[in-house]
């Protein structure tokens, strides 16, 4: 193990190590807690020039509480939920067929399909954004949840696809061909041979794509506007200019527009780093 | 699966269909064919499209007018006109954001050293210290600006404890883009530190040891035996940092808006505000400016695309 563990140094620096990680934390979440702060603090306390001291009284349920009934919020959280949870499920479908055609058959232009899906995988959005837009528009799904949906589906397979792809490669070959032997159908060897092993696969991809997908931001601002279909990221900035300098509220709408994929990370944490650090490790 | 003849068939069928004496070459593309279409409809197409809009000057509804390299003549300053200024201070700021952001690759390394350890609660540290990576850019730029803000901001409230004037990071056009920079190294950071300490969870012990013995320790172990064994979680990191640099447009929309005075634009900014803010809908200049972006990106892509290539051919 690199560096030597603790255990094996002197007293102080362990008791050192132990004491000086709380504070390291504290330091790095600073911005955060400065933000969590504020969601719990009165108005007065802004008004007073009061903006680090302790709160003059705990308002964070009053705070949390207009976020909730005095905005659109609830409408935002609605909304990406609407589109996240689809695209999660339409991305992962796509890419474990397309996975598993790439990982299991031998064709021409195998790799090159492949690397064609990586490579959509890194342009830059600009490029796709005035086409993409347009297209929205004449298929009529301009600042619908659909036509945000649809997209994202596409997107994320190109990442999705090189996951699934280099999973099922690291499975045993020779199941499929048992299977094969055996006679059964090859779309059943995806059915009942692959797509079981695989759920550690379409678990951390679907954590991975339920946060890609609830953080978007530029999309949300080119395919949608206003509450109708706007989800959360976007949501935020018409939030904030109805609470204009309110930064008890402002914090408390921010945390709450954050949690979510938070929560999620926090459940899920053992697929999602499995998910984030694919190819980490050989 | 159920059963198997285990005597041939004496009377195999006549004619099998079509579909099944070709089902090992086609079941591929049939189960490609969804992603394919959608990838094709949504990525692939619309990559050609905005090279086509490129040689236009278009409004995003009427008609389309041929200008041939107008845009990138424009753009660039080719002929007797100066080169877009705006486009000059995206470029920069976009080369600031790659240089600066690659920070982030020696800083996760560090925070990894620093909590690959095995004491108790140190799976809830590390968990804590990823966990910015997990917010949307957004709020990461909403808690950022906050934290800058000169007179209620946390920063400038820690600046006075040290008698230190207060600063205003984002109103100051020399600063800006820096903070900026500063925001989006937080979580990346966490992805870095996340990708290490998974490499380092599969660093070979018997090397380390074997190492130890020999007498290397600390700054030499880590360049010699260590970093090289870390080498793929390098790669991805370095992918993933150049690709989250040139992709930087969230924390700038959030914070600053491009402003004070431009100072803070980089391409992917400039680019969306050419073809559909207030100012107009220039979609032909921003279609010029996406090209140019996707030729940057597309240096980076070959190598990365290069690199799994020689894994590809190594593995079979």
């Amino acid at each position: 193990m690199f560096p030597t563990p603790i255990a094996k140094r002197s007293r102080t620096a362990q008791i050192g190590y132990q004491a000086f990680l709380p504070v390291a934390l504290i330091v790095w979440l600073l911005p955060l807690i400065a933000v969590a702060l504020f969601s719990i603090k009165p108005d007065a306390d802004f008004t007073n020039g009061n903006y680090w001291g302790w709160p003059s009284s705990f308002e964070g349920f009053t705070n949390y509480g207009r976020v909730f009934f005095e905005s659109n919020m609830p409408r935002y959280l609605l909304n990406s939920l609407l589109i996240t949870i689809p695209t999660m499920v339409g991305a992962v479908a796509l890419s474990a067929m397309a996975g598993f055609a790439l990982g299991i058959y031998k064709f021409r232009g195998n790799l090159l399909l492949f690397f064609i899906f990586i490579a959509g995988n890194f342009v830059p959005f600009q490029i796709l954004m005035v086409p993409v837009r347009d297209l929205t528009i004449s298929l009529g799904m301009y600042d619908t949840i659909i036509g945000l949906v649809l997209f994202h589906v596409a997107f994320q397979t190109g990442f999705c696809t090189l996951f699934m792809r280099n999973f099922i490669r690291a499975l045993p070959y020779s199941l499929v061909e048992a299977a094969r032997v055996e006679g059964v159908a090859e779309w059943r060897i995806f059915l009942y041979v692959i797509l079981p092993l695989m759920k550690p696969a379409l678990a951390a991809l679907a954590v991975l794509i339920f946060t890609f997908i609830w953080n978007d931001y530029f999309w949300a601002v080119v395919l949608t506007q206003g509450p109708g279909a706007q989800p959360v990221t976007a949501g935020i900035t018409e939030f904030n200019s109805q609470f204009r300098a309110a930064y008890h509220l402002m914090s408390a709408g921010s945390i709450v527009a954050a949690l979510p994929p938070v929560v999620m990370f926090f459940l899920m944490q053992k697929h999602f780093i499995a998910g984030l650090t694919l190819g980490a490790v050989k | 699966m159920a059963t198997a003849p285990i005597v041939p068939d004496r009377h195999p069928p006549a004619t099998r269909g079509w579909y099944k004496r070709n089902e090992i070459a086609l079941t591929p593309w049939l189960f490609l064919a969804p992603a394919m279409l959608f990838f094709a409809v949504y990525v692939i197409v619309p990559i050609g499209q905005s090279f086509w809009i490129s040689f236009h000057e278009w409004d995003g509804l009427g008609e389309k007018t041929w200008v041939g390299m107008a845009n990138y003549d424009r753009l660039l300053g080719i002929g007797e006109q100066n080169i877009d200024r705006k486009f000059e201070v995206s470029f920069w700021n976009n080369l600031r954001w790659l240089i600066l952001y690659l920070l982030a690759i020696p800083l996760g390394l560090f925070i990894a050293l620093f909590l690959n350890q095995t004491v108790t609660g140190i799976r809830l540290y590390k968990s804590l210290f990823f966990f910015p990576f997990v917010i949307s850019q957004v709020v990461v730029g909403l808690v950022f600006s906050w934290f800058y803000l000169p007179r209620e901001g946390l920063l400038n409230a820690i600046l006075g404890l040290v008698g230190a004037g207060p600063i205003n990071v984002l109103g100051d056009p020399d600063m800006a883009t820096y903070g900026i920079i500063a925001a989006g190294l937080w979580p990346q950071t966490a992805y870095c530190m996340i990708l290490y300490l998974t490499g380092l969870n599969s660093v070979d012990p018997e090397q380390v040891e074997a190492a130890r013995l020999d007498g290397a320790k600390g700054w030499r172990m880590l360049c010699y035996v260590i970093l090289p064994q870390l080498k793929p979680a390098t790669f991805i990191a370095f992918v993933v940092t150049i690709i989250g640099a040139l992709r930087s447009f969230d924390l700038i929309s959030v914070m600053t808006n491009g402003g004070p005075f431009g100072s803070t634009r980089v391409l992917s900014f400039y680019m969306f505000e050419e073809s559909l803010s207030e100012f107009g809908f220039r979609m032909g200049y921003g279609a010029a400016i996406a090209v140019v972006l996707f030729f940057i990106m597309l240096f980076f892509i070959a190598y990365f695309l290069w690199s799994m290539y020689r894994d590809e051919r190594g593995a079979r």
